[in-house]
C-alpha cells in the first residue's frame, strides 16, 4: 500500500536510527523521498547508516540530558524545521528481563530516563518547531514507539513495561494539551519484532514468530499520514 | 543549574506604561489577564546557536575565543561574521579582556573539532569573516558539541544551551537569546487563545548584544535577517482591519516589523534583512505596544524604546524601575510599553 509514496518534503526525525525498528524506519523514510535525520549512541553506527541511506546522522543519547538540545539543534538545522518526531530509542533497563524485586534501582531508572524523560525531553525542545510546522499547515505529529507491555502486566518486563506505561499516558495527555496548536502525539505499538531488544528480552525467541521490523514500520508510516492534516497532503505524493 | 534555581520566571515582575504614561507594577504571570479580544501577539521563534568558540590561533598559539555574530548567508552554517576576543572567560566583563592574536586573512583557528579560516578582516582587526572547514551536518555536530552559548557576567553559572531557548524557540538561527520571549509560556499563550487573542510568530535573528570594544559595540545591531510567514502577515493585516493592537514581544520583532511594512504602510511576507536602528525619530506604523527586558539609558535597545514614548516618561521609568530593583539582564524582569500618540504632551500620572 505504501509503495510508491513519496514523502518529498516531510522533515522525520528518528531516535535510536541505527537498529531495529528505528533503521527500518530510516531506510523505508529515505527512500520514499523524506527528509531524515536520526539519533544514535555509537559514531561508527551513526555514520555507517547515514552513508547508506543519505539520513542526516547525530551522535547522541537521549537519556543523557546534556544531549538534548545539541540534538534538537542538530535536528532542527540539518532539516530546516521538523514536522514528524518518532521517539522510537527504547531500553529494556536491566540487561535481562527480571523479576521487580529483582531489579536494580539503577535499571529502572535508566529505563524510565530513555523511554520517558528521553523522549519527553527532545519533544519538549523540539516543540516549538513541531508547533511553528502545525502552524504553517504541513502538520506536525510526534510518534512514541509503545509496547503491549505498557498495557499488560508481563512478568518481568517490569521496568519496561513501567517506562513504557508512563509514556503512554505522557503522550496521551500531550495529545489532549497539544490540540489547540495542532500537533497529534500518538503512541504506536509496533508487536512483538525480531530485534535486538526483543533478541535481549527473550534470546531464544523463533525469529519465524516475530514481526519484521520493516513490516511495523510500514504500519507506522501509514499512522503518521494518516495525522497529518489533509492540507499537508502536498507534502506527500497521492497514492494515499 | 536546574530550572529550579534562583528567582524563576514565574517570580518576574511586570512593569507597565500605557498610552496615556501612566504606570503600574504587576507579577509578570499577569500577562495572561493583559490585552483585549482581537489584538495581536507577535513573538520571535528563533532558536538561539551555541555561538561562542573556545581554541586556538594557529599562527601564533594563542587561546582565543571567537563569537558568531552574524550569517554570511542566512542557515548556511559554513559560514559566519565573527567576533574574536583573547582569553580569558565570561566571569571577566568583556571589555576587559585581553586582545586576541593579530590576525590575517588566511590564518586558521583550531576550535575543538571543528577547522575555521579567517577569509576576511571586517574593517576592524576583530571582526572576522570565518569559513569552517567540511559540510553543514559536520558543522552543526561540531557546533552543538563544541559551542557555548555567548555567556554574560552577570550570570554565574556557565548557560547551558536549554536556558537561552525560549519556550517557542523553533528555528535555531540567533546569536544571543530573543530574550523578551522568556516571558511567555504555552500557558500563556492558551490563556490569551482562550480570550481571542491571536498569536503569531516570526523569525529574527537576534544578534550580539555587545563586543566588549565601545567602538565596535556602535556599529551594532548588525544586519539582522527574518523571516515573517504569510500567516503572521496575514493576521497582522486583520488585526489592524478590525482595530486591534500589535504587540511585539521583543526588540527583534520591532525591527522585523518595522522592515516588513513599506512605506504605503502594504505589509510584505517573506525573508528580509532588517538595518539600522530604530530610534526617537523611527515612524512605528505597525507595532502598538512592545514587551520588553529592563534596558538601561544609552543601550540599543533603550534607544529603540524612544520610538514608543517620550524621553520624560522613559527617563521616569529608569528611575522607577531603579526604586524597585527590576533585574536588568536577559533572565530578568520584564517592561511594557504602549506606543504614545505623536506631538502630544504626555502628562504623568501615579
Amino acid at each position: 500500500m505504501l509503495a510508491g509514496t513519496d514523502l518529498k518534503d516531510l522533515r522525520v526525525a528518528v531516535t535510536g536510527g541505527t537498529l531495529g525498528l528505528g533503521l527500518a524506519l530510516v531506510r523505508m523514510l529515505t527512500a520514499q523521498g523524506a527528509h531524515v535525520a536520526f539519533v544514535a549512541r555509537t559514531p561508527e553506527a551513526v555514520e555507517r547508516i547515514a552513508n547508506e541511506t543519505g539520513a542526516f546522522g547525530i551522535v547522541g543519547d537521549v537519556a543523557r540530558k546534556d544531549d538534548i538540545y545539541r540534538i534538537a539543534l542538530q535536528i532542527t538545522g540539518n532539516l530546516d524545521g521538523l514536522d514528524v518526531l518518532i521517539n522510537n530509542a527504547s531500553s529494556l533497563g536491566p540487561p535481562m528481563l527480571a523479576l521487580l524485586a529483582d531489579t536494580e534501582c539503577e535499571h529502572l531508572e535508566y529505563a524510565l530516563g530513555v523511554n520517558v524523560l528521553g523522549s519527553f525531553r527532545l519533544t519538549k525542545a523540539l516543540f516549538g518547531a513541531l508547533v511553528a510546522s502545525a502552524h504553517g499547515g504541513r502538520g506536525a505529529v510526534v510518534i512514541n514507539i509503545s509496547s503491549d507491555a505498557a498495557i499488560n502486566a508481563y512478568p518481568s518486563w517490569g521496568a519496561y513495561g513501567a517506562s513504557k506505561a508512563a509514556l503512554r499516558h505522557l503522550t496521551a495527555i500531550w495529545d489532549q494539551e497539544a490540540k489547540a496548536d495542532r500537533v497529534r502525539f500518538l503512541s504506536v505499538d509496533p508487536g512483538d519484532m525480531d530485534t535486538p531488544l526483543h533478541a535481549q528480552a527473550i534470546p531464544d525467541a523463533d525469529p519465524a514468530t516475530l514481526r519484521r521490523p520493516e513490516d511495523s514500520a510500514v504500519s507506522i508510516v501509514e499512522t503518521l499520514l494518516a495525522a497529518l492534516p489533509s492540507e499537508a497532503t502536498h507534502l506527500v505524493g497521492a497514492h494515499r | 543549574m536546574t530550572a529550579a534555581d534562583g528567582p524563576g520566571p514565574e517570580s518576574a515582575k511586570l512593569f507597565i506604561i500605557d498610552a496615556k504614561g501612566r504606570m503600574r507594577h504587576l507579577a509578570r504571570t499577569e500577562l495572561v489577564s493583559l490585552f483585549s479580544p482581537g489584538d495581536l501577539i507577535v513573538a520571535n521563534d528563533a532558536a538561539t546557536l551555541p555561538a561562542s568558540l573556545r581554541g586556538l590561533h594557529v599562527a601564533s598559539g594563542e587561546l582565543i575565543e571567537v563569537r558568531l555574530a552574524a550569517w554570511i548567508a542566512v542557515r548556511d552554517p559554513t559560514r559566519f561574521v565573527a567576533i574574536a576576543l583573547g582569553a580569558g572567560d565570561h566571569r571577566m566583563p568583556t571589555e576587559l579582556r585581553p586582545h586576541p592574536p593579530s590576525i590575517s586573512p588566511g590564518d586558521r583557528l583550531s576550535l575543538g573539532p571543528l577547522v575555521a579560516v579567517v577569509e576576511d578582516l571586517l574593517g576592524h582587526p576583530r571582526v572576522l569573516a570565518l569559513r569552517f572547514v567540511g559540510d553543514r551536518r559536520a558543522i552543526l555536530a561540531g557546533l552543538a558539541g563544541h559551542g557555548r552559548p555567548i555567556q554574560y557576567a552577570h550570570v554565574r553559572e556557565p548557560l547551558a544551551l536549554w536556558r537561552v531557548w525560549t519556550r517557542i524557540a523553533a528555528d535555531p538561527v540567533a546569536f544571543e537569546a530573543p530574550s523578551a520571549g522568556f516571558a511567555l509560556n504555552w500557558r500563556t499563550l492558551a490563556a490569551w487563545r482562550e480570550r481571542r487573542i491571536g498569536f503569531s510568530t516570526l523569525t529574527h535573528v537576534a544578534g550580539i548584544s555587545s563586543t566588549g570594544d565601545p567602538a565596535l559595540d556602535l556599529r551594532l545591531p548588525f544586519d539582522e535577517p527574518y523571516r515573517v510567514p504569510e500567516r503572521t502577515v496575514a493576521a497582522i493585516k486583520q488585526t489592524k482591519s478590525q482595530g486591534g493592537r500589535i504587540i511585539a514581544i521583543g526588540t527583534t520583532v520591532v525591527r522585523a516589523l518595522g522592515s516588513v511594512v513599506d512605506a504605503n504602510g502594504r505589509v510584505h511576507a517573506g525573508d528580509g534583512v532588517a538595518r539600522g536602528r530604530i530610534a526617537r525619530e523611527t515612524p512605528l506604523r505597525l507595532v502598538d505596544a512592545i514587551l520588553t527586558g529592563v534596558h538601561q539609558p544609552g543601550e540599543s535597545h533603550f534607544e529603540l524604546l524612544r520610538a514608543f514614548a517620550d524621553d520624560s516618561v522613559l527617563n521616569r521609568m529608569s528611575m522607577v524601575l531603579a526604586e524597585h530593583s527590576y533585574r536588568p539582564h536577559e533572565f530578568g524582569d520584564s517592561v511594557l510599553i504602549e506606543r504614545q500618540p505623536r506631538g502630544l504632551p504626555h502628562r504623568m500620572h501615579r
